[in-house]
């Protein structure tokens, strides 16, 4: 089936040379990180984890969100999802494809990475991590690649697929999780010490995948002539509708607990977030901008998904599933890992500004995942034509 | 339908009676006169630094004050000592950091510290109160690794490259450490540095400490309590540098003979952010 992504117009070949670059031109950066150390990114002793890991955490998210399409089609047999399972799972893949490059380009020694694997340590959530991240990208793959060639073949998959059909199910669930415990569990971080952090991760995450895979149909739609069908497009802007407001829901939660409680712990984070925190004199709020960026588009996003009007047009339904996406990668993406660090365990504040080679690697990362995704799904569409022919 | 319903029930009612009844078993294992039980309790209590055997009896303690078993190092730092003599303290950090080759970078970011002084309200957020006494406002407080007894830093790493030693000595293993800086996140102390370049470039290498080594660049370090001097019969570097000031005191928590106990016993003492739970090694006189 690889042959299918070999072949494809000029725009296929110009969006893959334009990713192409940026991935060369972080290749390049990394190479400069690996032999200088992290110092050569923002991160410092107060804010030890920076743009990689907060993407890394979204990404997760997103890889999760796929699950929200094979859910109804496996198990409640809701077949209007039957063309775009594919692409829940393909993205799930090429979104944990960037969880990996995050952690390891995150690592000060990446070359002991295996010292998770050899020196196993089950109270570590990392080590949990782990497993259940490349488990999910093991499943996904089996799963998409199987079930695919099963299509191309116009037969039914193997049934003994199905297996792990269902077990990438809880397993979407997990790595999400799991995730969370990296944060929640940690004693003296008041932002992050919170039980809600898993089900918020999931509600945003439920929001953020099939908003993207929505806006990638609507692409698809004009540059491959793929349709994933009115019916299953207005189901999943249910699906991201109602997980954007328990995302939003759970927000105002923390909200709750941290004002009307005035804990002065459970409000420096906030007041950090939304509108700076004093200290000393003086207002730090360089991730003010950001989660008002998150409100704004958000909410903008949900307000034309939501009217019949604007969703209809693809237009419309375009900009809105994108300015969702966007708005939640600024809350989980950038937000939540960034400003936990904020004050620190003394009380003290350090403010974290990536450099510009930190930078390059990110976006790096990220095109080499849309680049992943751009041939995985080059193949479904393919296959799919090559049925319908 | 309706059958598998009722073996549905049955098998439901068995298994709530079995997990009804274990504990009790158990429990009659552990108190009672089996010999096996005897030895897995011995077990527990020598295991050096668990959760003691009569953790469960012991009066409701808002926080458990860990093990009394086995050796478990720790340190008292008497702050009135160095409101007379700040200079001491001064001390304390430089020889602490020459001792153990810890570089000086003049960029913040690249900060890496294993002691150092810090405001009254930093070291003891949940201390603070409003017209502190006027000693206490000017004057800094050393703070450093607390060895806790249960560290959140060891449950963090996923490689064990930062391992709490039998001696209570909360250690790492550089050559292990892949520099995920998890344990960063997990310290409530902010007493974890991580080497974001190359350490050789913030030294002097001609006034390297030749018996400790240096580290390499994208590893975590920490104060260690000297672990190789003591092994050596050695003091902590900074407790030597109080002299006989008795500054700070170091030894064994868990002997009731040691001077740091008599310390303990005279004085009033608070540890940093004791409501966390990981029981600090280090110990404050105000």
């Amino acid at each position: 089936m690889f042959e299918k992504a070999l072949k494809g117009n000029n725009n296929y070949w110009i969006w893959l040379a334009f990713l192409g670059t940026f991935m060369a031109i972080g290749a390049i950066c990394y190479i400069r990180q690996y032999n200088f150390g992290l110092g050569l990114t923002g991160m410092s002793r107060d804010v030890s984890w920076g743009l990689y890991i907060s993407n890394f955490t979204f990404l997760v998210g997103v890889a999760a969100g796929g699950v929200m399409l094979v859910l109804p089609y496996y198990i409640h047999n809701y077949k209007v999802f039957g063309r775009i399972t594919i692409l829940g799972e393909f993205l799930a893949i090429a979104s944990i494809c960037m969880c990996l490059m995050f952690i390891i380009a995150d690592l000060g020694q990446p070359i002991r990475a295996l010292n998770v694997l050899l020196h196993p340590t089950p109270n570590s959530m990392l080590f949990w991590d782990m497993i259940v991240l490349n488990t999910y990208l093991l499943l996904n793959i089996i799963c998409g690649w199987v079930i695919l060639t099963a299509e191309r073949k116009q037969v039914k998959p193997p049934k003994w697929v199905y297996i792990f059909v269902y077990i990438s199910i809880p397993f979407a669930i997990s790595i999400h999780t799991v995730t969370a415990m990296l944060y929640c569990g940690l004693p003296g971080r008041h932002f992050w010490l919170s039980a809600i952090i898993a089900p918020r991760f999931l509600a945003s995450a439920f929001a953020a995948g099939p908003a993207l895979i929505i806006f990638v149909s609507l692409i698809l739609k004009r540059v491959a002539n793929f349709d994933a069908g009115k019916e299953a497009t207005d189901k999943m802007v249910t699906i991201v509708l109602y997980a954007a407001l328990v995302n939003a829901f759970f927000v105002m939660l923390e909200f709750f607990v941290g004002f009307y409680s005035q804990i002065p712990g459970h409000m420096h984070t906030l007041q950090y977030l939304f509108v700076g925190l004093e200290h000393h004199g003086h207002v730090y709020n360089n991730l003010v901008p950001f989660m008002w960026g998150f409100v704004v588009l958000t909410t903008a996003g949900f307000t034309l998904m939501a009217i019949p009007y604007t969703r209809r047009k693809d237009l419309w339904l375009a900009i809105g599933s994108a300015s969702l996406f966007l708005g939640l990668w600024l809350d989980k993406g950038i937000g939540f890992v960034l400003a936990g660090f904020v004050p620190n365990p003394l009380e003290e504040i350090t403010e974290y500004y990536p450099t510009l080679n930190e930078l390059l690697i990110t976006i790096a990362v990220w095109c080499t995942g849309f680049f992943i995704l751009t041939i995985l799904y080059k193949i479904a569409v393919g296959v799919e034509h090559e049925v319908e022919a | 339908m309706d059958k598998k319903r009722r073996e549905f029930l049955k098998i439901a009612g068995i298994s709530t009676l079995a997990g009804l009844g274990a504990p009790a078993v158990v429990d009659r294992f552990v108190s009672g006169s089996s010999p096996l039980a005897a030895l897995a309790a011995r077990e527990v209590e020598t295991g050096g630094h668990g959760e003691p055997a009569e953790a469960q009896a012991a009066p409701a303690e808002h926080v458990q004050q860990s093990v009394t078993t086995g050796i478990r190092l720790g340190m008292v730092i008497d702050i009135r000592k160095f409101i007379d003599n700040p200079e001491m303290e001064k001390e304390c950090v430089r020889v602490c950091h020459a001792v153990h080759n810890v570089p000086v970078f003049s960029r913040k970011k690249d900060e890496i510290k294993w002691i150092w002084r810090t405001g009254y309200e930093n070291a003891f957020p949940e201390h603070t109160n409003y017209y502190r006494n006027d000693e206490i406002e000017q004057n800094e407080v050393l703070v450093l690794c607390n060895h806790c007894d249960k560290p959140p830093c060891v449950r963090a790493c996923p490689t064990k490259a930062t391992f709490k030693a039998a001696n209570g000595i909360v250690a790492m293993d550089y050559h292990r450490c892949i520099g995920c800086r998890f344990c960063m996140a997990a310290c409530p102390y902010g007493a974890r540095s991580f080497n974001w370049r190359d350490p050789r470039e913030g030294l002097d290498m001609n006034k390297l400490n030749r018996e400790f080594p240096t580290r390499m660049r994208g590893v975590v370090e920490k104060c260690n309590f000297c672990a190789d001097r003591l092994g050596r019969g050695q003091q902590p570097a900074c407790v030597e540098a109080t002299g006989s000031t008795k500054a700070m005191v170091f030894g064994d928590l868990n002997d009731p003979n040691s001077e740091i106990r008599q310390v303990l016993k005279e004085n009033y003492t608070i540890q940093r952010k004791p409501s966390l739970g990981t029981s600090p090694s280090v110990f404050f006189i105000i």
